[in-house]
């Protein structure tokens, strides 16, 4: 039931949010800040008893289940399930969710309420996409994580907001149809196969049907998780989402709605069609580099602080894609580890030009300079995070970076040698970065306050994670073991570089033809 | 002692974090204590380490200590551990014990900065970082040693942010070298892929186990690594960073920018020697690359008025001897000119700080003058230094270093006239540019008078590094004077013997004789040059050729102008035509698209009957039109 509990409580917190929201605003900041609080202590308390209670589910690092039935004349159940990948990401959401209430405690003064409501409503969305193992329970989870989004950036958003949230609805919602075609193109392929009508994942894993066909389903996943990760050339919602949305809104954009799409990828895309992903591989290890590149560049040519940062998101989940269809247990691992650290320290760079905006009312880089004198605490997160974007060894971003890169190099050299000029590109754009913001000499407008201690609290965790991870990433390592070893079993032993690592030569030519 | 060597790297990061925590509410004193105290007891652990391990050798000859597993996933499990051998000792001790004289140092050059503890907070951080890829017993943690100086390379350069050019010469230094870096990156991947490990004495193993001598890929590796050693030692062709990272307070550049730091590339080789000496090939480049640029820099270094760009172009220059020894296979010859290179310069950069500050900031020595009278200890010091570094025969320690790498240059199996050659027109120019500085900053006539002298805790630094800059050369006897190359056969206990090709002491005894000639020539020269004739070189300077060459060489060579057209203006050009993305255009296209189309169709909703009949007639004819054509 604790996973019911995981969704239900932001659902009921949001609710009461909602309903509470007579006249004083801290009523409903402290019900939301106290639901997700809840929640994240659940999550961690699953972290503690995770190694005794593994495999509950036949086939599989699961360690807790919910089943029960929805609708069973066609095949539709109530099913929730955990292993240490939704584990991870489920603390990921809560502790995200944490900082994204605090980062709105000033920012956030109107129809209060409503917007913790909507806040609160999409985490449990992304909650349970994290842990549904019904095909349709996963849709709908996956819409419902949409709608509320779609009303924080419209309605709390910056002044493009209404472009921005129509721009960011379309093209997931499209996207999303064509995941629900492909859903039901697998329901009626399963059927065909064995008579059973089912949308439960665990009975549709290992579906045989013609290439052609598994390719054209595949696809269809693939272009929404694509468009969620999101991947060149499908990612050009992002940089107009996230620099409209309201700052708890770019922190759950880039923290959590793009995990979803990297999630999807692992959970379904590759496993329900191992051959078809492994044809595609090519294609989709060269979009991961292009993503890498253009995302860093054009990271680096943006006059908004909060498009720099969203330019950024494009470059670095193209590490997680590549480390997706590397499909090794190094570059999975990779890929993990970058969708939590990522989620961190972009969430932080999200919540630090949040802090600027609400002190210098601008997000302009032109209008800033010179910022450390007057506020130099908050130059030396942003320098943390700068850093952390770049990818310096000790902190946890790096510990992805490479091990996709490791990962991807057994599989292909040239498109990691390619890869790895990324990183001199997240030089200049970091650096760059913080050179604008906070170096340079000092304006004349009045000096900024420096972080007060409520922020500076949210950053302190969030650098102790980045840290944590960098120098001892093991714990979390060990957690998706289990689980990146079941999914690569379920997808069979065809993945790429286990086909490769045997049969080709190891060289430096070898480019995983 | 064993068993506290992880406190050697982990004092100076305690600093770092005290200091980046609290340092904003410490009085200077405070921040002094605990960031030079931090170095100065690695120092300390450091010295008892070496004498610890030199007393009783351990078997092996390295300890090693590991802390935890730092990653572990399908067989790659690079730990956080430290491995100390003779090599790694060396470098332990010269940069803890370096690290804590330029720290003393700055306690009082810096006093009074704004940036106080955050100045100690970086350099806390980098003798960490320093003292990690020294240490490191893997490729991944080296790596992360080798980012984070480079890290704190960045920090210090840009440490007087308000000033934009600091700001880019830091990010310049920074990017440079993550180039190398990025290639040394794809080395790890390669080497791990191959060999299946990144420990790296189980590389040295499996390498020479498994790859033929001049395979590809042992070429590959070693050409990698070098990518990454040629970024961060500042050779050829990534040597553009260095002149700029002046731009940092001097005890920075004294620490980082001359004795320390860009001499990780000469550690990475010698650290690696094995993937060398099966690349021939690469092998043969590090002696060339050294070789040029040991020339280029010194050549630009004749023609610099910022004391401190003088300073930087012989550091690139003296480091390409360290890469010509390299490259000849000389490896202990190679860390032994770190060492006392380490010594002169971090000596001279002090000194030339000590000056600096009389003269109020001013760093163009052709506005200084005279000031030997006025500045005595930093005089002396300051020329003690500068002898060092010209190699004046037998009393300098630079003249025992360098002498070895000449001869080796020539006598070694890898070695060549040419190389020679080159070396020797080098320490021709060395002396040149060296005593040019000496004689314009402190003879002739006073041009300035000289301010803020320097304190008891800024000598004592100037007084022990001139003491190492001299007797920092007995080390290492060569045969003909005394023969008692101590330093070496405690190196090579770790890296290889030199392969000489059996020349006779009388060559030897021969060529020292040319050296010492050719470095006292060079005295010579700068002083009539620049001290009795001025108006030779004024009227060289005029003419034509003269003034071309004195352009290029003042600016690097135009390197920075030619990566400037070719690669910096080109990548600014393309993020600014595209900062609008332009993917977005088709997604903008398809919405216009749908627009125009509504816009179209909407017409037809023209609330006009006499259009809607005709509509229905219209449609009416063209149904029953394909009908009939279709039946």
């Amino acid at each position: 039931m604790i996973l019911v509990w995981l969704i239900a409580i932001p659902l009921t917190g949001g609710l009461l949010a909602w309903l509470l929201d007579r006249g004083d605003d801290r009523l409903p900041r402290w019900v939301s800040l106290a639901a997700i609080a809840i929640d994240f202590v659940l999550a961690l308390v699953l972290w503690m008893q995770y190694p005794e209670k593994a495999n509950v589910l036949p086939g599989g690092a699961w360690f807790v289940e919910v089943r029960s039935a929805w609708i069973p004349g066609l095949g539709i159940g109530f099913h929730l399930a955990m292993d240490g990948l939704s584990l991870l990401l489920v603390m990921l959401t809560a502790f995200l969710g944490i900082m994204s209430v605090a980062c709105s405690w000033t920012e956030i003064r109107e129809r209060v309420g409503f917007f913790h409501f909507n806040l609160m409503w999409t985490l449990a969305g992304i909650m349970g996409v994290f842990l549904a193992l019904d095909l349709f329970l996963f849709y709908f989870f996956w819409e419902l994580m949409l709608v509320p989004m779609y009303f924080l950036i419209a309605l709390w958003g910056h002044e493009n907001r209404i472009y921005a949230a129509v721009k960011f609805f379309i093209f997931t919602q499209l996207s999303g149809l064509l995941m629900l075609a492909a859903i039901l193109g697998l329901y009626f392929a399963h059927a065909r196969e064995t008579g059973v009508y089912t949308f439960d994942y665990l009975e549709l894993l290992g579906t045989s049907m013609d290439p052609a066909k598994a390719m054209a389903l595949m696809l269809g996943f693939l272009v929404a998780f694509l468009v969620k990760l999101p991947a060149f050339p499908l990612h050009t919602w992002l940089p107009d989402a996230h620099t409209e949305a309201p700052t708890a809104g770019s922190v759950i954009l880039a923290g959590l709605l793009l995990k979803t799409g990297a999630y999807g990828l692992l959970r379904f895309a590759v496993p329900l069609f191992p051959q078809a992903a492994l044809d595609f591989s090519p294609v989709a290890m060269a979009l991961a580099v292009a993503g890498i590149l253009y995302g860093a560049v054009l990271a680096f040519a943006q006059k908004d602080l909060k498009r720099l940062v969203a330019y950024t998101s494009v470059s670095h989940m193209g590490f997680v894609l590549l480390g997706v269809f590397a499909w090794n247990e190094l570059a999975l691992q990779g890929a993990v580890i970058q969708m939590v650290c990522h989620g961190v320290s972009t969430g932080a760079l999200f919540i630090l030009a949040g802090a600027l905006q609400e002190r210098i009312h601008s997000r302009d880089l032109g209008l800033m300079g010179g910022l450390w004198s007057a506020a130099p605490r908050m130059g030396a997160v942003g320098m943390f995070f700068g850093l952390a974007s770049l990818g310096l060894p000790g902190l946890g971003n790096f510990i992805g970076e490479f091990l996709v890169l490791f990962g991807a190099y057994k599989v292909s050299v040239v498109m990691t040698v390619i890869a790895t000029t990324g990183l001199v590109i997240a030089t200049a754009y970091s650096l760059w970065m913080v050179q604008r913001v906070f170096f340079g000499a000092r304006r004349e407008e009045p000096r900024p306050s420096d972080l007060g201690v409520r922020e500076m609290a949210m950053m302190a965790f969030m650098m102790a994670v980045i840290v944590w991870i960098g120098l001892y990433p093991r714990m979390v390592l060990s957690t998706s073991e289990g689980a990146l070893n079941t999914l690569r079993q379920s997808a069979g032993v065809s993945a790429p570089s286990e086909r490769m690592s045997h049969t080709a030569m190891p060289g430096a030519n070898d480019d995983g033809k | 002692m064993r068993t506290l060597l992880w406190l050697i790297p982990a004092l100076p990061f305690a600093g770092f974090f005290v200091l980046a925590v609290f340092g904003a509410r410490l009085r200077e004193k405070g921040v002094a204590a605990i960031g030079a105290g931090s170095v100065g007891v690695s120092a300390v652990l450091a010295i008892l380490a070496g004498i610890s391990f030199i007393t009783s050798p351990p078997p092996g000859g390295s300890w090693t200590q590991t802390l935890w597993t730092w990653i572990g996933v399908d067989g790659f499990r690079p730990a956080i551990a430290f491995y100390l051998d003779a090599l790694s000792l060396v470098m332990t001790l010269v940069v803890t014990f370096v690290g804590f004289l330029i720290h003393l140092y700055a306690t009082e050059f810096m006093s009074d900065d704004e940036g106080y503890s955050r100045f100690f907070a970086y350099m806390n951080l980098f003798v960490g970082s320093m003292l990690t890829l020294v240490l490191a017993d893997n490729l991944l943690l080296l790596y992360l040693g080798w980012e984070g100086v480079g890290l704190c390379s960045y920090l210090l350069i840009g440490f007087w942010y308000k000033d934009p050019a600091n700001g880019s010469a830091a990010m310049k230094a920074f990017i440079v070298t993550r180039i190398g870096d990025a290639a040394m990156a794809v080395g790890l991947f390669l080497i791990f892929m191959n060999l299946g490990t990144l420990n790296i004495q189980e590389i040295m193993q499996k390498a020479s186990h498994t790859w033929p001598r001049g395979s590809g890929l042992a070429v590959a590796a070693a050409a990698l690594l070098l990518g990454g050693a040629l970024g961060k030692s500042a050779q050829l062709p990534l040597q553009t960073w260095l002149p700029d990272a002046m731009a940092g307070p001097t005890p920075v550049s004294a620490l980082i920018h001359a004795a320390t730091m860009v001499t990780a590339g000469v550690y990475l080789i010698a650290r690696t020697n094995v993937l060398f000496l099966l690349a021939p090939p690469v092998q043969a480049a590090v002696a060339i690359i050294g070789a040029a640029t040991l020339l280029l820099a010194g050549f630009s270094a004749l023609t610099q008025r910022d004391i401190k760009r003088v300073l930087a172009y012989s550091t690139i220059s003296q480091i390409g001897y360290m890469f010509l020894a390299l490259g000849v296979g000389a490896w202990s010859a190679a860390i032994f000119h770190f060492m006392t290179h380490a010594f002169f310069k971090a000596l001279l950069f002090l000194g030339a700080g000590a000056v600096i500050l009389a003269m109020e900031h001013e760093h163009d020595m052709f506005r200084m003058g005279g000031l030997r009278k006025e500045l005595p200890v930093t005089f002396w010091t300051f020329l003690i230094g500068s002898a060092s570094l010209s190699a004046l025969p037998l009393v300098t320690a630079g003249f025992y270093s360098k002498d070895l790498i000449l001869w080796y240059s020539w006598s070694s199996e890898n070695g060549s006239p040419w190389l020679w050659a080159a070396g020797l027109a080098g320490a021709l120019l060395t002396s040149i540019y060296t005593f040019r500085m000496v004689f314009l900053t402190f003879f002739g006539e006073r041009k300035k008078e000289a301010g803020r002298r320097p304190g008891r805790v800024m000598t004592i630094p100037l007084v022990a590094l001139a003491v190492l800059s001299v007797i920092g050369g007995f080390a290492e006897l060569p045969r003909t004077l005394g023969n008692m190359p101590v330093f070496s056969e405690f190196v090579n206990t770790v890296l290889p013997p030199v392969k000489a090709a059996g020349e006779a002491q009388s060559a030897e005894a021969a060529m020292q004789v040319v050296t010492s000639f050719v470095s006292l020539a060079g005295v010579y020269v700068a002083y009539l040059l620049f001290l009795r004739k001025r108006r030779y070189v004024e009227g060289l300077a005029a003419t034509r050729t003269g003034r071309a060459l004195h352009r290029l060489w003042f600016s690097g060579w135009a390197f920075d102008w030619v990566y400037d057209r070719a690669l910096v203006q080109p990548f600014f050009w393309i993020a600014r035509i595209n900062r609008d993305d332009f993917v977005d255009l088709f997604y903008d296209g398809i919405a216009w698209y749908n627009g125009f189309f509504h816009g179209a169709l909407s017409l037809t909703q023209s609330g006009k009957v006499r259009w809607y009949a005709m509509g229905i007639a219209l449609g009416t004819v063209i149904m029953v039109g394909i009908a009939v054509v279709l039946l």
